[in-house]
C-alpha cells in the first residue's frame, strides 16, 4: 500500500527467508479469517445444507434470501421488518454521541498537556481510572440517574451514557497526542496573546486530524458494537441495531434459522467492518502520529 | 486533592467578580479548569459516584432492587462461600496473564512481520486487524461451531484423514478457559499490532544502520535496539489489554456461558448472574467492590509512576 | 440557520421516547419471546387487543434465558420507567409483587370469574396477600420423554417407564450404536435431568420435601444420593459433545435418529414439527422415568406495574382479560406447545401429545401430583434455584465430585441462600 515511503533499511532480504515471512502472514491471516468466512458462508446456504454440511464448507446454492430477510423481513419481537429501521436509529445515536465524546476528549486532552493547572496530572489519572469499570456494575445507578433527568429510555439518555463513558478513552488519546506534539506551538501562540479556545480551534485542531481519526474509529467501533447500554437503556422500537440482531438471533424456547442469523450478523457488522477496510490506513496513520503512546 | 487547592487559590475579591471584564478575567486565567470541569464532574458521578454507591449496596441485604437495610460484611461472607466466585477470581488470573501476554507476543510477532517491507501489506494489516471491528456478540456462533469438536475444526481434521486428532477444549471444564482466551487474542492482537506497527516506524533508522554496520544480524537488532525502545508501547498495551480484560464479559455470554460445570465463569459474568439471575443484588456488589479493588491495586501503582515521570517531561 | 434547525430538530427526533403513545389506551409488553413459534403466539394476542382499541407496543429483550429481560425490567423500574406489563416465571411474580411494584387485578379476576377457571395449582403464585397480580398465559410440562419411534423400533425397545428401565433401554442402545440421550450441558438442562431424577426415583412426596420444603433430611437422604448417582449414570448415555449445546440442537440429534431420547419441556415439539415429524408416528412423548401420573409444571405469566397512567390502566385491564380469552388460550397454546391455564378450553385441535398432557394434568390435579417445577422458575426463588443450577451443573460435568460432596454443597449453597 502506500503507506510509508521511508525506504527501509531492516528487512529480510533472502529468498528463503521472504517465502518463510509470506508463509506465515498468511497462514495466520487463514486463521484471522475463518470466523468470518463461517459467518459468511452460513449466510448464503439453505438450513438444511446447514444442519448437515461442514461450516466451512461452500454453499451449494448460494441464496441471497437470508440477507433479504435479515435486512427487511426477520422477526425482531412482534414486528417482521427486519433490521432496516433499527439500522437507522444506530446512526442517529453514533453521530452525536462520537461527535461530543471527541470533542470532549480533545479539549480535555489540551487542557491537561498544553494548557495545564496545578493537579491537571491527577485530573487525568481520575479520569483514566473511568476506563477499567465493567459496564455490568454501573447499570442500575445510571437508570436512576437517568431516570432523576427525564431522559431515561429516550436515545438521549442512551447518547449521555455513551459520551459519559467514552470520555476516559478519548481523553487517553488525545492527551497522548498532544504531549507529543512540539510545545513550542501552543507556547508561540499565548505569547502573541491567544486564549485557551483561540489556541485549541486555531492552532492545535487543525494538526489534531491523526488524532481525532484514531478517536472517532475507535469510538464508532465500541458504540456500534455495544449491546448492553442499547438494550438497558432504549426499549421497543427505539434499540440500536445490535439489540436488534440480539433479539432475531438469541431464542429461548423457539427455532433457530441460522442462515439468516449470520446474514443478520453480516448486516450488522457492516459499518465497522467498512471502516477498518477503508479507514484503517488513517488509523495507522493516527497511531503513528502519537496518539496511543504511553 | 491538588485539583481543589488549585481552585481554592480562585476565591476573588467579590468587586472584581461581578465586574463583567474581571468576570470575563477569570474565566480566561482558569479556562483550562472551566473546559476540563464538565468532564471531572460525570467522572465524579458516573464512575467513582457509581463505585461509592456499589460499596454501599454490598453491605446492604439488596435483593431484586437496592434496599438499605445495613447487614454488615454478610455479603461478603456469602460471596467467599460461593465456590464460582473463587472459580471466577482464579479464572481471571489465569485468563488475564495469558490473554494480556499472548496477545502481547502475537501482536509485536505481526507487527516484526509486517515491517520487513512486503508488498500487500495493507490487506495483510486489515486482515489481523478486522476482529476488532467485530463483538462477539456478532462472532459468537461462530466460534462455538469452530471450536466445537463435532462441527469445527475437530471434525475438518478428521475428514481430512487424521482421526485420532484432538481438539476439545470448549467442552473441556479443565481447558474450556482457554478458548475464551484464543477468541479473545483474537479479537485484541490485531489492534496491538498496530499499535507495535506504528512505533516499529517512528524508531530512527540511523540507529539500525549504525548497528548493522557493527554486525549485528537481524534478530540481534530486534533484540537489543528495537524492542528496547518501544518501552512506552508496552506499557499502552498493557492498559488497553487489562482494560479489556477486566471487562471481558460478551467472551464468556457468547462462547460458554460459563460451563462447562461452571468452569469459565469470570468476575464480571458471576457479578451479572448474582445481580440479574439469582436476585442477589447485594452478593454482586460485593463482587464489584472486588473488581475495583484489584483494578485499582494494578493501575494505580502504574499511573503513579507513569504520571511521575512525566511531570519531569513537561 | 439550516444547521441550527436540523440540530433541533434531531434533538426532538431525539428526545421522543418511544413510549410517547396517542392518547389512547395502551401497553407496553416487555417479553423474551423472539422466536418464530412464541412470537406468533404473542402477536395473537396483539391483535386481539388492538381490535379492542388498546395499542400495542412491543419491547422485546432476547438472552439468557431470560436474564437479559430481567436486567432490563430492573433498570426500567429503577429509572421509574416501567413498562406496562412483563412476562414472568412463576416465582418472579413472587419477587416482583414482594418488592410492591405490581398491580392489583382483583376487579378483572372477579368480573371474569379466574377463580373458577385457572388451573388451580397456578393461583398461589399469581396472588399476593389475596390478590392477583399476574395472569397466566400458558402451562407446560416439563417431565417428558421424547422418543424417536423409528430407533425404539428398530432396537425392538419400549420406552422406559422407571429410571431402572430406562438404564437398561439405555444400555442396549448404546451397543446398538444409538447416543441414549439427546442433551444438551446448559445449566437448566441438566436441572431439568435432576427433576425428573429426584420425582422418578422419589416420588410426589419426596420431591415436595427436597424441593419445595428444602428439608435437611430429605437432601441428604439415601434417595438423593441415588438420584445424582443417576445423574453419574447418565454421563455416559450422553454424547461426549454435549456441553454447551442448545436444547434444539439436540432435538435435532432425536431427529435425525442419531438420539433415542431426549428428557424436555413440550416446546419441543415445535422443533419436531418443522422437521415435519408427527406426534405417536415418528415420535413418542411419554411421561419422563418413573414420573407417570405427575405433572410437573410451568407457566410463563404477564405481570403489571403500577402506574397512574388512565390509559395505561385501561390497556393493563384489557390485556389481562384477553390473555384468559378462550380463544387467545387455544391459538397461543397451540403455537407454542405448551396447554391452556384455563382448565376449561377445548382441546379438539390439539395434537396427540398436547392432549395427553391436559388429561395428565387433570388427572395429577385430582391426586395431588401436579408440582411446580424446579428448573424454570416455579418451585423456589432466583437464589435457591441457583444454587441447584450451579450444585448440578458442576457435578454433571466434573466426573471427580462423587454425589456425596454435591449434596454437601447444595445443602451449604442453601443455608448461605436463606
Amino acid at each position: 500500500m502506500t503507506y510509508n515511503p521511508i525506504v527501509r533499511q531492516r528487512g529480510v532480504r533472502h529468498r528463503t527467508g521472504r517465502i518463510f515471512i509470506y508463509l506465515c502472514l498468511g497462514l495466520i491471516a487463514a486463521v484471522y479469517l475463518l470466523p468470518f468466512l463461517v459467518v459468511a458462508l452460513t449466510s448464503l446456504k439453505d438450513l438444511e445444507e446447514i444442519r448437515d454440511g461442514s461450516i466451512l464448507s461452500l454453499p451449494k446454492a448460494p441464496t441471497f434470501e437470508p440477507w433479504r430477510q435479515a435486512w427487511s423481513g426477520a422477526c425482531v419481537g412482534l414486528e417482521c421488518s427486519g433490521l432496516k429501521g433499527f439500522f437507522a436509529n444506530s446512526l442517529m445515536m453514533i453521530v452525536p454521541a462520537v461527535v461530543v465524546s471527541t470533542a470532549m476528549g480533545a479539549i480535555n486532552g489540551f487542557a491537561l498537556t498544553r494548557w495545564t493547572f496545578r493537579g491537571s496530572n491527577f485530573v487525568f489519572a481520575l479520569l483514566l481510572f473511568g476506563v477499567f469499570i465493567p459496564f455490568q456494575i454501573i447499570l442500575i445507578p445510571m437508570a436512576r440517574s437517568l431516570g432523576a433527568l427525564g431522559i431515561a429510555n429516550t436515545m438521549v439518555g442512551l447518547i449521555t451514557v455513551h459520551v459519559v463513558y467514552g470520555i476516559p478513552f478519548t481523553t487517553l488519546f488525545f492527551r497522548n497526542y498532544f504531549i507529543s506534539l512540539p510545545s513550542e506551538l501552543v507556547k508561540a501562540a499565548k505569547v502573541d496573546g491567544a486564549g485557551f479556545y483561540q489556541t485549541f480551534f486555531r492552532v492545535v485542531l487543525p494538526i489534531s486530524i491523526p488524532c481525532i481519526v484514531v478517536a472517532v474509529i475507535w469510538q464508532f467501533t465500541n458504540i456500534w458494537n455495544d449491546f448492553i447500554f442499547g438494550t438497558t437503556f432504549t426499549s421497543g422500537g427505539n434499540v440500536p441495531v445490535t439489540v436488534a440482531l440480539n433479539n432475531i438471533v438469541n431464542t429461548t424456547t423457539g427455532v433457530k434459522t441460522y442462515n439468516i442469523d449470520m446474514a443478520s450478523v453480516v448486516i450488522t457488522a457492516l459499518p465497522t467492518l467498512a471502516i477498518y477496510v477503508f479507514a484503517g490506513k488513517y488509523f495507522l496513520r493516527g497511531l503513528m502520529a502519537g496518539s496511543v503512546k504511553g | 486533592m491538588s485539583m481543589f487547592q488549585t481552585s481554592s487559590q480562585t476565591v476573588l475579591p467579590r468587586r472584581q467578580v461581578l465586574d463583567g471584564a474581571g468576570l470575563r478575567g477569570w474565566f480566561a486565567k482558569y479556562a483550562s479548569q472551566v473546559a476540563v470541569s464538565p468532564s471531572i464532574a460525570i467522572v465524579l458521578i458516573a464512575v467513582y459516584g457509581f463505585m461509592v454507591w456499589t460499596g454501599v449496596v454490598s453491605f446492604t441485604a439488596s435483593k431484586m432492587l437496592p434496599n438499605y437495610n445495613f447487614v454488615g460484611f454478610d455479603q461478603y461472607v456469602r460471596l467467599w462461600s460461593n465456590p464460582i466466585w473463587r472459580i471466577a477470581v482464579s479464572n481471571i488470573f489465569t485468563f488475564g496473564l495469558l490473554f494480556i501476554s499472548i496477545s502481547t507476543l502475537v501482536g509485536l510477532a505481526l507487527a516484526i512481520l509486517i515491517d520487513q517491507r512486503i508488498r500487500i501489506e495493507g490487506f495483510f494489516r486489515t486482515i489481523y486487524l478486522y476482529p476488532m471491528a467485530l463483538s462477539f456478540i456478532v462472532t459468537g456462533t461462530a466460534w462455538k461451531w469452530i471450536l466445537n469438536p463435532g462441527l469445527g475444526i475437530e471434525r475438518l481434521v478428521h475428514l481430512w484423514g487424521w482421526e485420532s486428532f484432538r481438539f476439545d477444549w470448549l467442552i473441556n471444564p479443565q481447558y474450556a478457559i482457554y478458548t475464551l482466551v484464543i477468541a479473545g487474542v483474537w479479537q485484541s492482537s490485531g489492534f496491538v499490532m498496530a499499535l507495535f506497527l506504528a512505533a516499529l516506524r517512528g524508531i530512527d533508522e540511523d540507529i539500525i544502520k549504525a548497528a548493522r554496520l557493527d554486525g549485528a544480524n537481524g534478530i540481534a537488532v530486534y533484540r537489543r535496539i528495537i524492542i528496547p525502545q518501544l518501552g512506552p508501547t508496552f506499557l499502552t498495551v498493557l492498559v488497553i489489554l487489562t482494560q479489556q480484560a477486566v471487562k471481558s464479559f460478551d467472551l464468556v455470554v457468547a462462547l460458554t456461558a460459563g460451563g462447562p460445570g461452571n468452569s469459565t465463569h469470570l468476575p464480571a459474568t458471576f457479578m451479572y448472574t448474582q445481580t440479574f439471575g439469582r436476585d442477589q443484588m447485594a452478593v454482586g456488589a460485593a463482587s464489584a467492590v472486588m473488581i475495583f479493588m484489584t483494578v485499582a491495586a494494578i493501575v494505580v501503582p502504574y499511573l503513579y509512576s507513569d504520571l511521575r515521570n512525566q511531570r519531569d517531561d513537561v | 440557520m439550516s444547521i441550527r434547525n436540523l440540530i433541533v430538530a434531531t434533538g426532538l427526533l431525539l428526545s421522543t421516547s418511544s413510549l410517547a403513545l396517542a392518547d389512547e389506551p395502551n401497553v407496553e409488553v416487555m417479553h423474551y419471546w423472539t422466536s418464530g413459534s412464541e412470537a406468533a403466539g404473542l402477536d395473537v394476542l396483539k391483535t386481539l387487543l388492538e381490535k379492542e382499541g388498546v395499542k400495542w407496543a412491543d419491547s422485546p429483550v432476547a438472552g439468557g434465558t431470560g436474564m437479559n429481560m430481567v436486567q432490563v425490567l430492573r433498570a426500567r423500574i429503577a429509572s421509574d420507567t416501567a413498562p406496562a406489563a412483563a412476562q414472568m416465571h412463576a416465582q418472579q411474580v413472587q419477587a416482583w409483587a414482594a418488592e410492591d411494584v405490581l398491580a392489583d387485578l382483583s376487579d378483572v379476576a372477579q368480573k371474569d370469574d379466574w377463580a373458577s377457571v385457572i388451573a388451580p395449582e397456578l393461583v398461589p403464585l399469581i396472588t399476593s396477600n389475596g390478590k392477583y397480580v399476574a395472569v397466566p398465559v400458558n402451562v407446560h410440562r416439563s417431565n417428558w420423554l421424547w422418543y424417536n419411534k423409528k430407533v425404539f423400533d428398530n432396537a425392538g425397545l419400549q420406552p422406559p417407564t422407571s429410571w431402572e428401565e430406562f438404564n437398561a433401554v439405555s444400555d442396549k442402545l448404546l451397543a446398538a450404536g444409538v447416543t441414549p440421550l439427546a442433551l444438551g450441558g446448559q445449566p437448566w438442562q441438566e436441572l431439568d435431568l435432576f427433576e425428573s431424577a429426584v420425582l422418578g426415583l422419589g416420588g410426589p412426596d419426596f420431591y415436595r420435601q427436597a424441593i419445595l420444603q428444602l428439608d435437611e433430611k430429605a437432601l441428604q437422604s439415601d434417595t438423593m444420593v441415588k438420584v445424582f448417582d443417576q445423574l453419574r449414570k447418565m454421563n455416559k448415555y450422553v454424547d461426549s459433545n454435549y456441553p454447551g449445546r442448545d436444547w434444539n440442537l439436540a432435538t435435532q440429534m432425536l431427529i435425525k435418529g442419531e438420539a433415542a431420547m431426549q428428557i424436555m419441556g413440550d416446546w419441543a415439539k415445535g422443533e419436531l414439527a418443522l422437521a415435519n415429524m408427527q406426534p405417536n408416528v415418528d415420535y413418542g412423548c411419554v411421561p419422563a422415568p418413573g414420573t407417570k401420573g405427575s405433572y410437573v409444571w410451568l407457566t410463563d405469566n404477564f405481570g403489571f406495574f403500577v402506574t397512574k397512567d388512565p390509559n395505561k390502566q385501561a390497556g393493563q385491564t384489557a390485556m389481562a382479560s384477553a390473555i384468559l380469552d378462550k380463544g387467545f388460550q387455544e391459538a397461543f397454546n397451540l403455537k407454542k406447545g405448551s396447554i391452556p391455564s384455563r382448565i376449561d378450553v377445548s382441546m379438539d385441535k390439539f395434537d396427540f401429545c398436547g392432549k395427553a398432557a391436559y388429561a395428565d394434568r387433570a388427572e395429577a390435579q385430582k391426586s395431588e401430583k401436579s408440582l411446580p417445577s424446579l428448573a424454570h422458575n416455579a418451585a423456589a426463588d432466583a437464589t435457591k434455584t441457583g444454587v441447584f443450577l450451579d450444585v448440578v451443573s458442576t457435578f454433571f460435568e466434573t466426573p471427580s465430585v462423587t454425589s456425596k460432596q454435591a449434596i454437601d454443597q447444595l445443602v451449604a449453597g442453601l443455608k448461605s441462600a436463606q
